[in-house]
This record gives C-alpha cells, structure tokens and sequence, in this order.
C-alpha cells in the first residue's frame, strides 16, 4: 500500500470540509443522485437474482390466467363478462402486493448491517427509502406491462379513453408507490424478513379478497360486504375499473362516498398515505442500527 | 492531541421481558491523534455500543463526545465525512461485486463517478481483490468480505478509522491478513480504534488498550503497563503427584509475591514473582529437598490473559445481551466470579476461566 492512497487527510484541507460550502443546489444535487445510486442498487438486485423478475412475471400471468378460466365460466357479472371485471381486481392486488419487497428489503438490509454503512456515509438520509421504493415501483411498472398484455390476449378491453387508460395504470402504481412507504417503515420497524413476508401475507389477502376486486361487493355477504365497501382496495379497484371503462353496467355501485368517487378517494388516499409514512419512515430510518 | 474523547456515555436498552440492559455506563474514552486504541473486553462489555455511539448510529442517553472537536451529538453530519468504519461483520451489498459496492460508497461520499471509480480499482488492487472486483460478494469468503468491508471504510481516506472486532469470525489466515492491513494502515498515522475481545489481537495491533466491562473502561495503558500493573513474572509448575499440591502450594507462596493461583488438587501452581529466576531456582531447591516430583517447570511474562482476568475476574456471563458469534457462551456459562484478588477459594474458577478463554484465542488465531 502507497502512503499517499491511505494516510489521513492532510490536516489543512481537514479544517474546511467539503459540507461548509454546501449550497442548496449543491445539496439538490447530491439528493438526486444520492437517490439515484441507491436506486440503481436495487436495479442491479433485480437483474441479479432472477427469481425476483421471474416471479413478477409468471405470477400475474398464473393469476390472470387462473381466474379469467377457473371461475370465468361460473361467475356472472350483469351486462359484462368476467375478464373484463376481474382486470381491474388482478393489477391491484399484484401492485399492493409487488410493495411488500421494501418491508422485507429494509429488514433485511437492517439484518445484514448495511444499513449501519449507509448511515454513516454523508449522504441523503431519505436515499435509501427513495431507493428501495424507486426498486418498487420499476417491479410494479413490469408486473403492470405483463398483466395487461395477457390480459389483452385473453380478451380484456380497455372501454375508455387512451389518457384514462393511462391514469387507471398511473394510479395503481402510485397507490402501491405510497404503499411501499407503509411497508419500509413497518419493515424497518419489525427487523425480520421472514415475519414481514408471512404477515403481508396474513394481512394483505383478506384485505384484497374481502373488496369488489374478484366479485362485486353486493354479493358478500353483510358483514363482508360492509368491510368491502370501505376497504381502500375496492376503492382502488373501483377507480382503475372505471377508468378502464370496466365498470358492468349491470351492477349498482355501492352508495358510499368513496364508492362513488372512488378516484378522489385513492388519491387523497395516497396523499394521506405519502404525508405520514414519508417523514415517519425517514426519521425512522435515521434511527434504526443492526441488532 | 486529543482526537477523539468520550465523557460519561450511557446508553440503556430495554430489552420485551428483560430488566434493563446498561450497555454503556459511564465510559471515557480518550483517543490522541494518530495513534491506535484498542477497546478490549468480552462480548457485552459495551465495545459496539461506544463505536455506534461515536460513529453516528446511536444516540447515548447521557455523555458527550466529540472527533476532531466536532460535537458526535450534536453534529452527526459533519462527523460522518471523516469517519470510515467497518463493522463486525461485513456491511456489503450481496448481489453487488467488489467493485460496485466500493464504487457505490465512493459516489455516496460525493466523489463523482470518475473519482469513485478510480478509487475502487485502487482499493481493489491494494487489498488484492482482482479476482473477485466483477463477481457479485455473494460467492465470496468471509476475509474477502472483510477486506471489501474494510476498503468500504477507507474508500475517502478517512481522518479515524473505527474497526468493530475486524476479524471476528475470519479463519486464521484471513486473520493474519488482516492483521498485515491495519499494521501498514497503522504505518501511515491514520487514526484507529478497535475492538477486539482477542488479547493477542490489542497487544499485537494497538499502542494503547482500555480494558472495558459492564459499559466501563476499568484499565488504561499500554500493553506493557497492563502486564506489569499485575506485578512481575509468573513461575509455573506442573506436579507428577497432585498429593503433593498443598505442600507445593505453600512453597510457592513463601517464594512468590502474590497467592498461588491453580487448584489444590490439580497439578499446575502459578505464583508471581518479582525475581523470577530467583525465585524458580528456589522453589526447585525446596522441592528437590522434599522429594516432589515435577512434569514441568518454567516463567513466563504475563499475557495480557492475566491481566483482563485480574481486572474483570470473570468473562462474559448468560446476562450479557450482547451477541456471541463465538459458540464460547455455552463453555463460559455459569462460571462463578472470583474475588479481585484470587485467593484460595476462587482459584478453581479462576484457573478454568483463565483456560476457556486460552481456548477461545486459539481457536481464533
């Protein structure tokens, strides 16, 4: 080893720290890229461990498939045909789930230590979450892509405009974007992978069941039909549903607020959701250590 | 100077169905420039709890503590560009190679991504890592992931390194390696302080050692000083006969300067002596006149061993929260805590404590 490539900073230029001239677009600057580098990790991870594509893949073609044929021939929906119903239903509850990756990745960084290097490296303490959320997002757009050309295939239509179609996807993607959120600060809260991997599962499929996303929620029965209603996933299904032009003329749209304005509710919805786990997940973040 | 100083830290923990853990009770810690500390201590003695607390990743519940003059507390951004750290285990992106995760902290320390770059190829050829800079970390040894880890630490050439249990785990060439790359870092007046459970590992790397136990530093000095503050040489013998133990036992306290440590059944007896040859060569007359039969005899210079059990008395027990990679729990559970002086009632555990833990710096080294 060279003396120079290893000794301690010459105690001069140590007096006067890079971070004393820090200025704002300096500091706009480092975020970005800051977020840009974590992201790009998480980039290299999905390239890396095929298992994770593959799975984001076959999984919604398998749950398309599945459904479209298994109870395609038994369940009727009034004025409609089930494939065209259940789309909406299938990209929400494979973008909800698709957010689970950042609970289990940010236990899982915490387990492995890596989270205590990042913090105490002088960067942007939202980096890693922007990362991890960003790695998210980028499975969901795929998992989206995959969906819907199987389900064009399988003969789902979108009945509605190009720019509708466009914001049902951009608003399944953000609402499962803000669920990650959720799901790194419960991650980073929890600190084991594998409780976070079997409780999502617990949680999120009752919580995607028990909605309008595979059946229309009149035909629960009361109590579930009444959870159904003011479940945030059929708000989501409702919305996507109607901006596919998916929405069965035949069926009554369930007289609640949220029903009826189902796209105002997902986005104030996110904005709730964005608002509290952002800055909690953030501070959390600057707080956890290994062990 | 003064580089780094720690003043009264004290950090609790919580633990769900457990009382509270006091993983740091009023440390001080003092660390001049350029020099290497080393914390040493059993696991739970609080090492990791006071380099998270002075690399930013905690915050103590009462203390202060500042680098460089820089106030740990109060300013945790300005203390992390001149720290490097690197952990106790391998803090390294899996699925990333060697040179994407050296890369990756270089761009996250602002160098650019032509300066980080040319960094990591640097660090990969000093800690020769060419061929395994492009395969992902996760097919690597566990010294490769050290030496990847420690470059991580030393990607903006920090002004102090903190270095948690650097080979805890490795195998005793990746040990040795190890060793070799603090040494020359070391060489060239960076900074250091480390911690080890490994005695060999402080008297080897460090210029000077706190002891530390129970979240307190309860000795300082150089290794030299340690040694000597446990008095002298030590003579040893081994019995043929251990009917002859009382009898030996008392020729060893009239010749030595302190009580005989080692059972009154078992064969080996250790006395200090201030004049150990003086002292060997007498007791060897005396025995020799009483017809006691030895398989051994011999001195030997305190190891830095003797001197943390003089200090401690005991090493880690079932309470320590503390995790304990060394699978030595389950051997040193249970063990009673001698006296501070080790007189006759405690020699036993004394002496089997004194060998568990022999045992456990071999099975490292």
């Amino acid at each position: 080893m060279t003396e120079a490539s290893l000794a301690a900073t010459d105690r001069s230029t140590a007096r006067q720290p890079e971070f004393r001239q820090r200025n704002t677009a300096a500091a706009i600057g480092n975020w970005f890229s800051d977020g840009w580098i974590t992201t790009r990790r998480n980039l290299i991870k999905i390239k890396r461990v095929p298992d994770i594509l593959v799975f984001t893949t076959l999984q919604p073609i398998m749950f398309v498939l599945l459904f479209t044929y298994v109870y395609g021939g038994v369940v009727k929906i009034p004025g409609s045909n089930y494939t065209e119903f259940i789309m909406a239903g299938i990209f929400a509850q494979t973008v909800v789930f698709g957010s689970t990756y950042s609970g289990s990745a940010m236990a899982q960084d915490l387990k492995d230590g890596i989270i205590d290097r990042f913090r105490t490296l002088p960067m942007s303490p939202s980096a890693v979450l922007i990362g991890r959320t960003n790695g998210d997002l980028l499975i969901n757009a795929i998992s989206m892509a995959v969906m819907m050309t199987t389900g064009f295939i399988v003969g789902w239509r979108i009945r509605s405009s190009f720019l509708e179609a466009a914001a049902a996807v951009a608003l399944l993607l953000l609402f499962a974007y803000a669920f990650s959120w959720v799901m790194a600060f419960i991650g980073m809260s929890v600190r084991s992978p594998e409780v976070i991997n079997n409780v999502s599962f617990l949680v999120l499929f009752p919580l995607t069941f028990i909605s309008n996303a595979f059946v229309p929620s009149n035909t629960l029965p009361t109590p579930l039909r009444i959870f159904a209603e003011f479940n945030p996933v059929s708000a989501l299904v409702q919305a996507a549903r109607e901006l596919f032009g998916n929405v069965p003329p035949g069926s009554p749209v369930p007289d609640n607020w949220a029903q009826q304005n189902p796209v105002l509710t997902v986005l104030i919805g996110i904005t709730a959701l964005l608002l509290v786990f952002v800055p909690l997940a953030i501070r959390k973040f600057a707080q956890v250590s290994s062990r | 100077m003064t580089f780094i100083e720690a003043r009264g830290l004290s950090k609790t923990y919580s633990p769900r169905g457990a009382g509270p853990v006091h993983a740091l009770d009023g440390l001080d810690l003092v660390v001049p420039r350029g020099t290497v500390t080393a914390l040493l201590g059993p696991n739970g003695a609080g090492k990791t709890t006071t380099v998270k607390v002075l690399t930013t990743l905690i915050r103590p519940d009462h203390g202060t503590a500042t680098i460089d003059g820089i106030d740990v507390i109060a300013h945790p951004d300005r203390i992390r560009p001149i720290i490097g750290v690197s952990g106790q285990y391998a803090a390294v992106d899996e699925n990333l190679t060697g040179f994407e995760n050296l890369d990756m902290v270089g761009r996250l320390y602002h160098l650019g991504a032509r300066q980080s770059r040319a960094r990591a190829r640097e660090l990969i050829s000093l800690f020769d890592l060419e061929e395994a800079q492009n395969r992902p970390v996760k097919g690597f040894s566990g010294g490769m992931r050290r030496r990847i880890d420690l470059a991580g630490a030393l990607v903006t050439r920090p002004k102090v390194l903190f270095l948690d249990e650097p080979t805890t785990g490795l195998d005793p060439r990746s040990r040795l390696g190890m060793w070799d790359i603090i040494t020359t870092l070391v060489g060239q007046g960076t900074t250091v302080l480390l911690t080890t459970q490994y005695l060999e590992e402080a008297d080897r790397l460090a210029d000077s050692i706190s002891v530390i136990d129970d979240g307190k530093v309860i000795a300082e000095g150089t290794a030299d000083e340690l040694k000597a503050s446990i008095g002298g040489q030590r003579v040893e013998i081994n019995l043929v006969d251990p009917a002859d133990a009382p009898v030996a036992f008392e020729i060893l306290r009239r010749f030595g300067s302190s009580e005989p440590t080692g059972s009154l059944e078992g064969r080996e007896l250790t006395v200090n002596a201030v004049d150990a040859p003086v002292a060997l060569q007498s007791i060897l007359a005396e025995f020799g006149a009483r017809d006691i039969r030895l398989f051994d005899a011999g001195m030997r210079r305190p190891t830095l061993d003797d001197v943390f059990l003089k200090l401690t008395g005991h090493m880690a027990t079932e309470e320590d929260q503390d995790q304990d990679h060394q699978g030595g729990k389950a051997g040193r559970a249970g063990r009673k805590k001698p006296g501070k002086e080790s007189g006759k009632t405690a020699t036993g555990a004394d002496s089997g404590t004194n060998m568990a833990n022999k045992d456990e710096v071999g099975a490292a080294s």
